[in-house]
Order: structure tokens, then sequence, then C-alpha cells
């Protein structure tokens, strides 16, 4: 019964998307208040109804109603409870309900948050995100329902795949979708824009903090990702360069540089039509990243439900969507007049420079993603495109990118010097010099690899703290000190970003450089040496969980005679889904994770263990961290809780530009 | 005014056209060492690849030809049903690693072994590579897992 209120709710919610998408733009475009005014209860209406039946489905899961095709198919009776509830999303159809969920959340907020925007801007933006939900909802309907009956329901359901059953994963969907799918509001904006025919500083104003917030998301969503995938799959690797990996990325990066350029527009009117073609883009992106998660067309190590016919219908809302937008685009690129004027050295130019490289690194993603398909299509070759592709083809744009990034940071808008920025950031220059030559010193292996990344890091990292402490003036120490403290939330999120931007980077490239790897035969009770450390296996036991059995070894790593860490990796069975699965353990620490895998039994009584000893790993997703943080600050911050877009100043600038 | 702007939008075009020229060279660049081939069995028996080549094989782990347990190298041979490669491999194989399962490594054929560096299972029980589904219908022994698996 509840499922069946539930499939109701969903398809109700779909004829209201419908006359959400016609009514307010028919409104808008004959000035009839009533008609646009429409699109706000209607967005409510559609957001409840969905998550009615969203509720309906996570309900299904909670009690374990196995006469639903899908409750049996991805969960048991016996599975804890929060994995029954990521069960929810842990498939094809579930996730399918939870993207559009958001999708329909992302319009209600913009209903509800949108007071201070133009009631015709309004109208089309709340009617072009309700035209995308139409879409989806009919996606899920026509081919992916969720509430499909058994016709002879069994005692208990098939369980889901145990990789998935993990706290990691049961949060990383949710929010690679708040991500994926916040771009969708910035695509409307983009859109409507285009139907009005004006884009303004407010109207950059209005943009921006969706687009950060979207971007946080797929931050926070894509990290998650990369942590589970480091410590659940026992590889000791983070990114795989995989394509349904490279599906979030490609929108991260395009959503990174459409944040930069709509500071450009909302400030200074300029790279107006650049700003529309990226919101288009970026939510294209999305919806490419969609259809090669679900349509399997490119072989990946992800594996969804694949099925030609759902891959067909989401290139077709593709296709409609993004081909529409870019049409639109292309008839109305005379609305988007850039009003300011910038010099060649300014702030303008830094962003359109981060704009270039950001872009420029997307597309080659895409292209090593998407070159399997070429090749095999145009030339009938089977490939693959790996790691290699990606460090060589990727990283250069990232590495220039790293180096303009605190000079760029610390510039004044419309006219620079450029020597004076310089002279600000010598001091992290020198810094990042300075380690860099202690990393070569100190390391064992000499490799460049290592000092030049750490150098990079270092430079981001005290170049925004640099940018920090230029905000507050030239006074004394006392009175900057002050300041610093008064400083718009805005200008910490920004420098909190990028900070985490370095970390990151000084992770990556220590991690990369100098890891230990260690695969050997141990025989309980050896201890053996791992780059400083030692290693014992000290037992090896069965153990039976909740839902599994497991092999577990208690290993021991000594640093001298002071023992550091005690780990119990394990390698689990769960005897439902019929599926081993493999569960390192690792002592996370500050500067190094030691990382252990146990795997065959031997004949000889032995057991292989693989050991890794993985510098500033945490450092990876600990800037990931800050990166979401800075962009939280950034959206906290006073002008975006008071008057949202009200300050219309063109051209001026809202903020005061303390470094000039 | 007009003609600042102007030289600027041109200016900005020239760093996108070098950029993108730029990245299609480096494109062009890492795809010499970056992509890797695809072979089944039958292929590479046919015709050998070059040592110094990495490339994937793909296929079912062989009935009966699984060596683990005899130290950290494990050894198995890969068919397609026409004809079958000897693999060694040296690590922790991935969970769903089992006989008569579709598996895909990437590694170099030396001296009539395929040494891999990397060995990539399917990811739950109904998963199977496109590569090795593709590389079985050829040799004609593809079976549909929806039909034959419970």
């Amino acid at each position: 019964m509840i499922a069946e209120l539930g499939h109701f709710a969903l398809i109700l919610a779909a004829m209201v998307a419908v006359v959400q998408a016609i009514v307010p733009m028919i409104g808008a475009h004959k000035g009839w208040d009533g008609w646009m005014a429409a699109a706000v209860p209607a967005a409510t209406t559609q957001f409840f109804l969905t998550a009615f039946s969203f509720s309906a489905l996570t309900y299904s899961f909670v009690v374990s109603d196995f006469s639903l095709r899908l409750v049996v198919e991805n969960s048991h009776s016996l599975k804890p409870m929060l994995y029954k509830v990521s069960g929810v999303w842990g498939n094809h159809e579930g996730s399918m309900l939870l993207w559009v969920l958001i999708l329909t959340l992302f319009g209600a907020c913009a209903a509800w948050f949108g007071g201070n925007l133009p009631p015709s801007l309004k109208a089309r933006v709340l009617a072009v995100q309700s035209s995308v939900a139409v879409a989806f909802f009919a996606f899920i309907l026509l081919t992916s329902n969720p509430f499909l009956r058994m016709g002879i329901p069994p005692m208990d359901g098939q369980d889901l795949n145990p990789l998935l059953q993990d706290p990691g994963l049961a949060f990383h969907p949710p929010f690679l979708y708040l991500g994926y799918v916040g771009l969708s509001l910035t695509f409307s904006f983009a859109v409507a824009a285009l139907i009005e025919g004006r884009v303004d500083a407010a109207w950059g104003g209005w943009v921006r903090p969706w687009t950060l917030a979207a971007w946080v998301f797929l931050t926070i969503g894509i990290a998650l990702g990369s942590w589970w995938a480091y410590y659940e799959l026992g590889w000791g690797g983070y990114w795989f360069w995989d394509p349904v990996e490279n599906a979030s990325f490609m929108p991260w990066l395009l959503a990174a540089a459409l944040l930069h350029s709509a500071i450009v527009v909302e400030k200074r009117e300029s790279l107006k039509s650049w700003t529309i073609l990226l919101a288009i883009l970026a939510f294209g992106f999305s919806l490419i990243g969609t259809f090669i998660v679900r349509s399997g067309v490119i072989t990946s190590v992800h594996a969804f439900a694949n099925d030609p016919e759902r891959g067909v219908f989401i290139l077709m809302i593709l296709a409609v969507f993004t081909g529409g937008a870019l049409t639109l685009f292309a008839a109305r690129a005379s609305a988007m007049q850039a009003k300011g004027v910038f010099g060649l050295v300014s702030r303008e130019s830094a962003l359109v420079a981060n704009n270039v490289l950001l872009a420029v690194s997307c597309f080659v993603v895409f292209i090593g993603t998407i070159w399997p398909l070429v090749a095999e299509l145009a030339f009938g070759r089977k490939l693959s495109v790996g790691a290699p592709f990606f460090d060589a083809a990727f990283t250069p744009f990232m590495v220039v990118l790293a180096i303009i990034l605190p000079i760029g940071a610390i510039l004044p808008w419309k006219r620079a010097k450029l020597n004076r920025a310089v002279k600000q950031v010598v001091p992290a220059a020198i810094l990042a010099f300075l380690i860099a030559a202690l990393a070569w010193t100190l390391q064992t292996e000499k490799t460049i690899l290592a000092p030049v990344g750490l150098a990079l890091g270092i430079w981001v990292v005290a170049g925004s703290a640099l940018d920090l402490w230029s905000r507050c003036g030239r006074g004394d120490m006392a009175s900057r000190l002050r300041r610093l403290t008064r400083l718009p939330r805005a200008d910490y999120g920004k420098a909190v970003a990028h900070f985490g931007l370095g970390v990151t980077m000084i992770g990556i490239s220590a991690m990369n450089a100098w890891q230990i790897e260690d695969i050997r035969v141990a025989q309980v009770g050896e201890r053996f040496e791992v780059g400083a450390y030692e290693i014992e296996l000290a037992s090896v036991d069965q153990v039976q969980g909740p839902n599994y059995y497991s092999t577990m070894a208690r290993m021991n790593a000594y640093r001298g005679d002071r023992l550091v860490a005690a780990l119990t990796p394990e390698k689990r069975v769960y005897p439902v889904a019929k599926m081993p699965t493999t569960e390192a353990d690792i002592d996370n620490g500050f500067l190094r994770d030691i990382y252990l895998v146990i795997g065959d039994a031997q004949d000889d009584g032995g057991w292989a263990v693989r050991t890794y000893i993985k510098p500033l790993a945490n450092w990876i997703w600990a800037g990931a961290i800050l990166m979401g943080v800075g962009g939280l600050l950034s959206l906290s911050d006073r002008r975006y809780r008071i008057a949202a877009g009200a300050a219309k100043a063109g051209g001026g600038g809202a903020r005061p530009v303390a470094a000039e | 005014m007009k003609s600042l702007k102007k030289q600027r939008r041109i200016q900005v075009i020239i760093v996108a056209a070098i950029a993108l020229a730029l990245s299609t060279a480096l494109i062009g660049y890492a795809m010499r060492d970056g992509i890797n081939f695809f072979r089944s069995p039958s292929q590479v028996v046919a015709e050998p690849p070059t040592a110094s080549e990495v490339f994937r094989i793909g296929g079912l782990v062989e009935d009966g030809t699984l060596v683990r347990g005899q130290g950290e190298t494990v050894t198995f041979a890969v068919t397609d049903g026409g004809a079958s490669v000897p693999v060694s491999y040296t690590g922790v194989l991935p969970d769903l690693f089992e006989e008569g399962q579709g598996m895909v490594g990437t590694g170099k054929y030396v001296n009539g072994t395929f040494v891999a560096t990397e060995i990539l299972a399917k990811h739950d029980e109904t998963y199977m590579p496109k590569e090795v589904v593709d590389a079985l219908k050829e040799q004609g022994v593809y079976q549909d897992p929806n039909e034959t698996d419970s």
C-alpha cells in the first residue's frame, strides 16, 4: 500500500512539474503576475510529493518489504539499519529517485529563498528547473520504476553489495548528487537569463551562492568517494582515473571555474557570455556523467545495472537540454555585452587564466574518458586510458594553476602592478623553496617530483595566508590583527579554500613519491621490516560478524621497541551476497598512514601480507575538507544572509578591496 | 574604450586557443604511454606483442590453473575459449577473483607469460567486464550470466 502511494505521489509530482514548466514560462512572457506566481506553490508541492515518494521507498527498505523487487535485490532483514536506509540509493532506481528529489529540492529552495529575484526571472528559473525535472520524472517512471512489486515475494532479500555497506559510501551518493544536481539550478539561471535577454551584476550575485553550494557538496562527495576507495578496496589507492570518477571530477572542475568567473560578472560585469556558457556546460557534464555511469558504454570498475535503453534516454535528455541551451546561447550572445574594462595585469586576467586552465584540464579529462569509446567506434580497437595519460596531460595544467594562484589572488581588480604583487608573495616563494630544498636533502630516494609538488603546495598554502594578511591594511601589528578579526567571511572563505587546495597538493605529491609498499608471505609470530617500522603478524583468527564471517589478523606495528599501532585487517565473506571483501586496517597519523591488508592463506601455514607506509595520506582529504569549509564560510558571508543579490552595485564592487 | 575591450577579447581568445592547442599536443604526447590496448588471449597467442608493451588482457580464469598460497606470486591461466595465456601476479588478488570468473589484467607479455601489474575482477556477482564479454562472444563461448546465475 505504502509503495503504491509512493508511486502515485511520484506520478502526481511529474504532473505538477509539467504544469510548473509551462504556466510560469507563459506568465513571464505575457507579463501575467498570477501565472508567474504559480511557480512557487508548484515547486513546493513538487518537492513534497517527491519527498513523500522517497520516504515511501525508504519505509519499504526499513521494514524490509520483500514484495518490492528493489528491496529484494538490495536489502536483507539482518542488515544494520544504516545500510537498510543507504540501500535505498545503493542501486540504480533508488538513486535516480534521490536524484530527482534533490532536483526538486533545489527548485523549492530557489522558490523559498529567491524572494528578491525579479518576478519574471524567478518564474523562468523555476520553469526551466521544472522542465529538467519533467525529463527525469519521465525517465524514472518509464524506464526505472523503483516501486515494482514481485509476483511471489521471497522470504528474505539478496543483500546489498557488501562493498557498499560502509559509512563512507552511505553518504557519498547524497553529497555527490547534491553537487551534480545543484548545478541544474545554475543551468536554470543561465537559461532563464538567456530567455530574459539580460545578464548583469545582480545575476552574477544570484548565481554564485548556488554554484558555491553545489561545488561544496561535490567537493565533499568526491572526497568521501576517494576516501572510501582508499580504505575499503584494499588497493591503497585513492584515485584511479576511472571513467565514473572522472564523471564526477569534470563537473567539479567546471563548477570551480564557474565559481570564479561568476565573481567577475558580479564585481565587474565582464566575462558574461563565458560564464553563461560555463553554467550550461557544467550541468551538461553532470548529465554526461550520469550517462557514463548508467549506460555502461565505457568499461568501469563501478558496476551499476547497465541498460542501453536507459543510456539512450539519458543521451536524449542531454541532447535536448544542452543542445537547446547552447542554441539559445548562440541566438542571444548579443545580449551579453561586457561592461567592465580591465588591464592586462589585473585580477580579471588572473581569473581568466584560472578559467582557461580549469576548462582545458576538464577537456583533457573528457578526452581521456571518452577515448576508449571513440577508438572502438572509429578504429575498432579496444583500449583503455590509464593513469599515465592523466599524469602526463592533466598535471601540467594544475602545476601552472598552482603557480599563478597566489599571485592572481592578491592582484587588485581592474589594473594592477605585477611587481608589487610579486613583492607581496616573496615570503611564500622563499618558504616553498626552503622546504623543497629540505625535502630534497632528507629524502632517501632522489625524486624531483616530490620536492616540486611540495614546493607548489607550500607556495599555495603560504600564498593564501599572505593574501589574508594583506587584506588587513598596512598599520602596525595590533591594528592589523584587529582588522583580521573583522574581515568579511568571503575573504576567509577564499583563503581557506585555497589553503585546502595547497594541502591536498602536498598530500598527493608526498604520497605518490614517498610511499613504501611491501608484499610478502609472513608466518604467524614473524616480524618484518617495512621502512622505518617493524610489522608483526601476531595471530590470525576466524570471527563471526552480524552478517558476515571474518578472517581477522592481529598485527602490530613497532618503531624500534615502541608499539605504534595494533591493527586488525580482515577478509570477510558475506554469505547472503556470496561475496568476499577485504577490509584493510589503517593507522591514521598526521605524517603517515600504516596500511595493512591480509591476503590468502599459504600452503605452508603463512599468510600473504601487504603493507603500505603512506606519507601525508590524510592531507589529501583534509585539504578537500578545508576546500569545503572555505566554500561554506564564503556562503555564510553577510551579504548573502542579509541582502542576497540586493546590492546591485554595477562595476563598483560590494567588497572593500583593502589591498589597494 | 571600445577598442580596449575588443583588444582584451581578442587576447582572451588567443590565450584560450593556445591553451587548447597545448592541451591537444599534450594529449597526443600522453596517449603514447597512457593508452593500453586490449587483447584477448587468442590475439596474444596469434600475434604476441613485444615484451615492452603494456597492454590489457581479459577473459575467464581457466578452471584448475589457479595456484595461490605458494608465496606472494599467484599464477593462473586466462582463457577466452580459443587460447589460454599463463599469467603471473605478485600481490593480493581482488576479492571476487575465482576460477571460471571474468578478469582483466594490465601488464606485459614476457617469454610466454603475462606478467600482470594490476588485476581487476568484477565488482559484484553479476558484472563482467565488457571486453571480456566481447572476447568470449568472439569465441562463441559466452553465456549470459542472467540466465546461468542463480
